[in-house]
């Protein structure tokens, strides 16, 4: 069966960066936040690459990847990501701050994902990150699912399996490093991502040359989005202040740390 | 005027767990400190009057519930429906609910229905000038924003570990159950199961004392030029062992197991912890074979004493992060550790 796979991602930060909080005009926002080198998200790449790994099995399926964020800072990160699997960029020029809110989010990328001419939402999965390393609410993606009618979600997937009657066997990271197994008549569903099993793909020029075919026209007509953050104020943002005085231990036989760890460890 | 609705699913035994007498407490606060405010509780289940008894003394003008075996499962179609209903039979405006994966599953769709908005992973919530506001992290816990909202209802998922749990004496609680129909465009899904490693294999345990991050350091070669993943393996699992405490890892070490170099047989993704991963909560850390640059770090967020072992002496851990750096051999520490603990 083929599938139509629609995945929503957005860029964050190189977490190697150091990040700082400034206060613009607009609210919350990073310092230097436009010269911050960005990586797609990691928890979106995952969904990307478990999606690509899905239409491969499934002749005929096909990839959206829709992603809202800076026009410059896509195109730096599409340079690296197109040329991991193949997909078809939908574009929104909006920020990819964290601050955002949410559900302005959502509304931009479900109303861009209703517009992808030929999506056929009989046969539709919906991927994603099941958080962001921006927010890091987990809150988006069930959000496009409501607005795109979608009720059977599954948050925190590891795996995907699907089943020759068609239906799909889900396993959901759930309290207690165990995974809750459900199995789902079929599509249309909506799927948030942890890290799944699959390895980071190579790079593949051919495959990148495919996808910039289609990426530099995306991007070209990204639709401009505004987002208001309505009714949210922030009181304060700070980094954490809290510096420990450390012990460094550096003559110590390794035979008395053990003792000392030990009483450490059974103090209460 | 707010009215506070707590929300809360019942355990397997039908009780409240802890997380949500840590959310009920947390919302008791609340109320008392915006005037004028009302507390209802919402539950959840395929049978809710044991928990509604288990809070009878929580103070909560009404007491709502959801019942039904179609409520048993943590299943977004059913439970979206259910928090549906008891935020507009409540007439919430503003919902806590426990961080729970059965809530976080549900809760923003559950909002996006409701009209209103939602903060999660909040590990805080007070009034501030008689008004509500929530203390949550952005950037994977890297920094802390205090923030309030005009709009209602304002849905708030509470981590746990964050406030003290309700703990009032049982007793016998009305219950107004609220009827939710399930249409068969509901019941598409069908939870079968749960998939946990066997009780010796499991290396994640939430509710341990000591959490233990192994870095990617276990796998490198050591003193005599090779590699010791087996022995790293054995003094690890052993430690567990002994210790019963939670195992994270570092993203370069989990990331090793993925690319298919079996390094560390019982190490996956859902020990990491960082940057890309869990922020667990622990009386107690210590890490070993691993460095502690910012990414790393932000892991130990909510690990109130640290210690580590490490080779290097400049460690991003002698920066301020760790209480105390023992610069020694991983290996020859914790195998003593584990003799000595073996012994007592």
């Amino acid at each position: 069966m083929p599938y139509h796979i629609v995945v929503c991602g957005s860029i964050v930060p190189d977490p190697l960066q150091t990040l700082e909080p400034v206060t613009s005009p607009t609210g919350p926002a990073l310092k230097n936040e436009l010269m911050l080198p960005a990586v797609l998200d990691p928890w979106a790449g995952h969904a990307l690459f478990e999606a690509a790994n899905l239409a491969k099995q499934h002749a005929g399926s096909k990839v959206w990847f829709v992603s809202m964020g800076p026009k410059a800072k896509l195109q730096q990160v599409m340079m690296t990501i197109a040329q991991k699997v193949p997909f078809e960029l939908v574009a929104i020029d909006g920020p990819s701050s964290g601050f955002t809110e949410a559900s302005e989010v959502a509304a931009a990328l479900a109303d861009a994902i209703q517009t992808i001419p030929g999506l056929d939402k009989a046969h539709l999965l919906v991927f994603g990150g099941w958080e962001s390393a921006s927010r890091g609410a987990g809150v988006t993606m069930q959000m496009i699912g409501e607005r795109l009618g979608l009720v059977d979600q599954f948050q925190g997937v590891d795996k995907l399996t699907v089943r020759a009657d068609g239906s799909l066997e889900i396993l959901e990271r759930i309290e207690g490093g165990k995974h809750q197994v459900s199995t789902c008549a079929g599509t249309p569903a909506l799927l948030g991502w942890a890290t799944g099993n699959l390895p980071e793909p190579p790079n593949n020029p051919q495959v990148g040359m495919l996808n910039m075919r289609t990426v530099m026209p995306a991007l070209q007509k990204a639709k401009p989005v505004k987002l208001a953050g309505e009714g949210l104020a922030f009181a304060s943002v700070s980094l954490p202040k809290q510096r420990r005085e450390t012990r460094i231990v550096k003559d110590m036989a390794p035979d008395d740390i053990a003792r000392e760890i030990v009483e450490w460890i059974k103090k209460d | 005027m707010e009215t506070i609705l707590v929300l809360a699913h019942t355990e397997a035994d039908g009780s409240l767990g802890k997380a949500a007498l840590e959310t009920l407490g947390a919302a008791k606060t609340l109320s008392a400190s915006l005037a004028g405010s009302t507390l209802v509780v919402g539950l959840i289940g395929t049978e809710v009057q044991a928990a509604a008894n288990q809070i009878a003394a929580a103070g909560a003008a009404r007491l709502l519930g959801v019942a039904g075996a179609e409520f048993a499962q943590p299943r977004y179609s059913s439970d979206v429906l259910a928090v549906e209903a008891l935020g507009k039979a409540a007439a919430a405006t503003i919902i806590l609910a426990p961080a729970t994966s059965r809530m976080n599953r549900v809760l923003a769709g559950a909002t996006q229905r409701l009209g209103g908005r939602i903060d999660t992973h909040a590990t805080g919530i007070a009034a501030a000038d008689g008004k509500p506001a929530v203390t949550r992290w952005y950037y994977r816990q890297r920094m802390e924003a205090v923030l309030s909202r005009t709009q209602r209802p304002w849905v708030v998922a509470l981590e746990s570990g964050c406030s003290a749990a309700f703990a009032g004496a049982a007793g016998q609680a009305a219950v107004e159950l609220v009827p939710v129909a399930l249409p068969a465009a509901h019941q598409r899904t069908t939870v079968t199961g749960i998939q946990a490693p066997s009780a010796d294999e499991q290396t994640i345990r939430p509710d341990a004392k000591l959490l233990f991050v192994a870095g990617a350091g276990w796998t490198k070669k050591q003193a005599d030029g090779q590699a010791h993943a087996a022995e790293a393996e054995q003094i690890i699992l052993g430690f567990l062992g002994q210790t019963k405490s939670s195992l994270g890892s570092t993203k370069s070490l989990v990331d090793l197991s993925g690319e298919g170099q079996q390094v560390l047989k019982f190490m996956s993704h859902l020990n990491q912890i960082g940057q890309t991963g869990a922020t667990p909560r622990h009386a107690k850390g210590l890490a070993t074979c691993c460095h502690g640059e910012e990414p790393h770090t932000v892991g130990w967020r909510f690990i109130n004493e640290r210690r580590a072992i490490n080779l290097n002496a400049a460690c991003s851990w002698a920066q301020g992060k760790a209480d105390v750096l023992y610069v020694a051999d991983a290996f020859a520490v914790m195998r003593k550790v584990n003799e000595l603990l073996a012994a007592k």
